[in-house]
């Protein structure tokens, strides 16, 4: 290659610069859109001034104003949320019905038949078989409504809107208008929520809007929030008032989310992503009346049976690794019961106990398993019957036999609560872990989002428990 | 302007639908390579999907695409790699989500560049088209969201568009299949050279600018004879652009 001729179209194109002098940019840019106005006139021709873009500006005068935007948005979310609940109840209760009460039972008989040995019966039937059974039957309703639900709002154009009325939020701490949309993303999954952090320009927002997306709470822990605050919540009011309680109790928590991804995008721009907020242009798209069954159909083959194929994928490891533990032994106590118990101190502190924090260590790699988990280690260390014995994960059909096992297992609202909270702010699931690697290519990054939360959810759920002991 | 229904248009023998194969994600051994460029929002997802088959994921709102997807599908024999970018807003521009797209339009070489806009914003969308048309001659306007473009009551005169832009014209609404057939057609045709397009160059660049365009780009094919576009390059280096002062360096353009 010819350097010294490279040096030289350089310099020529220096002296170039000089010559034609500043609004060299602005000159081209305007020469342009004169021909494109020369073209639009001679082939655009309005038919008459009214038109759908007026019904657009009327809907977005209102959904965007300063005094509705967020009252619409807390309702569609609560909307969105109440359908999630109530619809899922119905199909969930059938799967489980059908996956635990009628094929469990029959893959037991015939493990029996073949005279199966013992453990590996367990270890296949009770641990694996169980853990994807309890995934599909506790994941599948509410993300089949969930994920459609959420598509078509997107396909409708409102998620941008969404980030205009909170652009004015995330600008006050130093984060990226456009962050409004990944964390949006991020209530779906939080990997597809970081991903989608590619639309922000400036590296330092970038990095700010991946560390705390965490804080969307996603998909694997909707269950998780809605299942405790419909035992403990909602048991504190009378039942006709329950469900909204339950419900309100979810909201505020998404909301807590918000408010943590707030206030460490803050912290994260003050200290060591200094910077300045960038600006930018977002087009408020037209509103397009969803095609809604086409949506409904992609939005289940491709998101929701996704979704649930890799909550499986890690279900059926996770639920062997239950069964293992809790069936090596260590002295006269197993593997799963010395973990709880040199945790249980820890947990006291954090207003939790050693169950949920053994949980939690081994749903790493899916948010999705933590109940059925903790369900199964209570009983484990409880000894009360109901469950199926050592390490078998199961659900209960009611929710109120639920509550009964964690109530025996010492749990109070505290626990629910603190629970609650934890499940918001730990760390991210193993794929998401993954994701930041992959799309910041930092180690330290990726380091920082995955213990920050953690320590984040370990600060407040201390403080909690603190104070509620103090004024108890 | 009126779109045909699906039914009448593909049981046109001028479109011969039995020629048509979607092959998915199947993008083995292609004869054309075809990019979907447009501005962020203008449905290059949905017509990248109707033409593949696949169900890349759409939604409404700028930024949805943020990688670059591929599919592929046949025609008349021809089997077409078709590029789903993600949305841009300017050539010029050095924002960094735009750059994956920016790059392959560029460098990528693709044989027809399909330019998809919204019928209803045409003339903000003009500007990325023209910005395309300096740069390569084969290439195809979609013109999409045309039933948007009907509601709020705008009527398009393709013919004159066509005429005026150099390049052929397509009406479609990706959302419901309509005009994809004669896409298809128009993209096989220009992929074999049946027709032949006469671009449109931008004529309000001012003189002095042009000149130093002139200038530069000479210059830079003197030592780049294959470059697909030096005219760009020289837009760059007078912007003062770090990047392409590299590349420029390393000749690594793609």
């Amino acid at each position: 290659m010819d350097t010294k001729k490279i040096d030289n179209i350089i310099s020529l194109s220096n002296d170039l610069r000089w010559q034609i002098g500043d609004e060299f940019h602005d000159n081209l840019a305007e020469g342009i859109y004169a021909d494109a106005a020369e073209i639009v006139k001679d082939s655009v021709h309005k038919k008459d001034e009214k038109g759908a873009i007026r019904i657009d500006a009327k809907i977005d005068k209102i959904i965007t104003s300063k005094v509705w935007g967020f009252p619409l948005m807390f309702l569609i979310l609560a909307l969105v949320l109440w359908m999630t609940i109530v619809g899922a109840n119905y199909p969930s209760a059938m799967l489980s019905g059908l996956l635990l009460d009628t094929v469990h039972p029959a893959l037991k008989g015939f493990a029996a038949t073949m005279g199966m040995p013992w453990w590996l019966d367990g270890f296949l039937i009770n641990g694996v078989y169980l853990a994807v059974a309890w995934v599909i039957a506790v994941m599948l309703p509410p993300m089949a409504i969930f994920f459609p639900l959420f598509t078509l709002l997107e396909d409708f154009g409102y998620l941008p809107r969404v980030a205009f009325n909170l652009d004015h939020l995330f600008k006050l701490s130093g984060a990226h208008g456009k962050q409004a949309l990944t964390m949006s993303m991020g209530f779906g999954c939080n990997a597809a929520g970081i991903v989608a952090t590619r639309i922000i320009d400036s590296p330092r927002e970038r990095l700010i809007a991946i560390i705390t997306n965490n804080f969307s709470l996603c998909n694997g822990r909707w269950p998780t929030q809605i299942l405790i605050a419909t035992i403990f919540v909602g048991a504190l009011v009378p039942a006709t008032y329950s469900g909204i309680l339950s419900l309100a109790a979810v909201i505020g928590v998404a909301v807590l989310g918000m408010v943590f991804m707030f206030l460490v995008s803050w912290g994260l721009s003050k200290t060591v992503l200094k910077g300045e907020v960038s600006t930018f242009n977002l087009e408020l798209p037209p509103y397009r009346p969803p095609r809604f069954w086409k949506t409904i159909y992609t939005s289940l083959i491709d998101r929701t049976l996704i979704v649930l194929w890799r909550a499986i994928v890690f279900a059926a490891p996770a639920g062997a690794v239950i069964w293992l533990i809790s069936n090596i032994y260590f002295g006269d106590s197993s593997v799963a019961a010395w973990l709880i118990d040199s945790l249980d101190g820890f947990g006291f502190l954090l207003g939790l106990n050693g169950v949920i924090l053994v949980a939690y260590i081994v749903a790493i790699p899916a948010n999705e398993i933590v109940i059925p988990t903790i369900l199964m280690l209570t009983v484990l260390v409880t000894g009360i019957s109901g469950g199926a014995g050592a390490g078998v994960m199961f659900e209960l059909d009611s929710v109120t036999a639920t509550g009964d096992i964690l109530r025996a297992g010492g749990w109070t609202l505290l626990t629910a609560v603190n629970l609650m909270l934890f499940s918001l702010l730990h760390n991210p699931c193993s794929t998401t872990i993954y994701t930041i690697y992959k799309e910041t290519k930092s180690v330290k990054w990726t380091v920082v989002a995955s213990i920050l939360p953690v320590i984040i959810g370990f600060v407040v759920t201390f403080l909690v428990a603190q104070i509620w002991r103090l004024s108890a | 302007m009126e779109v045909k229904p699906k039914s009448a248009c593909e049981a046109c023998p001028q479109f011969n639908a039995d020629g048509l194969k979607k092959l998915g994600v199947n993008t083995t051994d292609f004869d054309f390579v075809v990019a979907l460029a447009g501005n962020p929002n203008t449905g290059k997802s949905t017509v990248f999907n109707a033409m593949t088959g696949l169900r890349q994921h759409t939604g409404n709102w700028p930024g949805k695409t943020v990688t670059r997807a591929e599919g592929a599908f046949e025609y008349n024999g021809d089997k077409f790699k078709l590029l789903d970018l993600p949305g841009t807003y300017s050539l010029l521009s050095t924002s960094e989500d735009e750059e994956v797209a920016r790059n392959f339009i560029l460098f990528g070489k693709p044989s027809v560049t399909v330019i998809v806009v919204d019928a209803s914003r045409l003339e903000r969308n003009l500007n990325l088209v023209l910005q395309i048309l300096e740069i390569t001659s084969k290439a195809v306007l979609c013109l999409n969201l045309m039933d948007e473009a009907e509601r709020n009551n705008l009527e398009i005169d393709t013919r004159t568009l066509a005429r005026d832009l150099g390049i052929p014209v397509v009406p479609t609404s990706a959302r419901y299949n309509r005009g994809i057939p004669e896409l298809i057609q128009t993209i096989s045709e220009l992929a074999n050279g049946k027709i032949v397009c006469k671009p449109h160059r931008i004529k309000n660049i001012p003189q002095n600018i042009e000149q130093a365009l002139e200038k530069l780009s000479t210059e830079i094919e003197q030592v780049y004879p294959d470059i697909p576009n030096s005219r760009w390059i020289a837009l760059r280096l007078l912007e003062g652009d770090r990047n392409i002062i590299e590349t420029l360096k390393t000749g690594e353009f793609v």
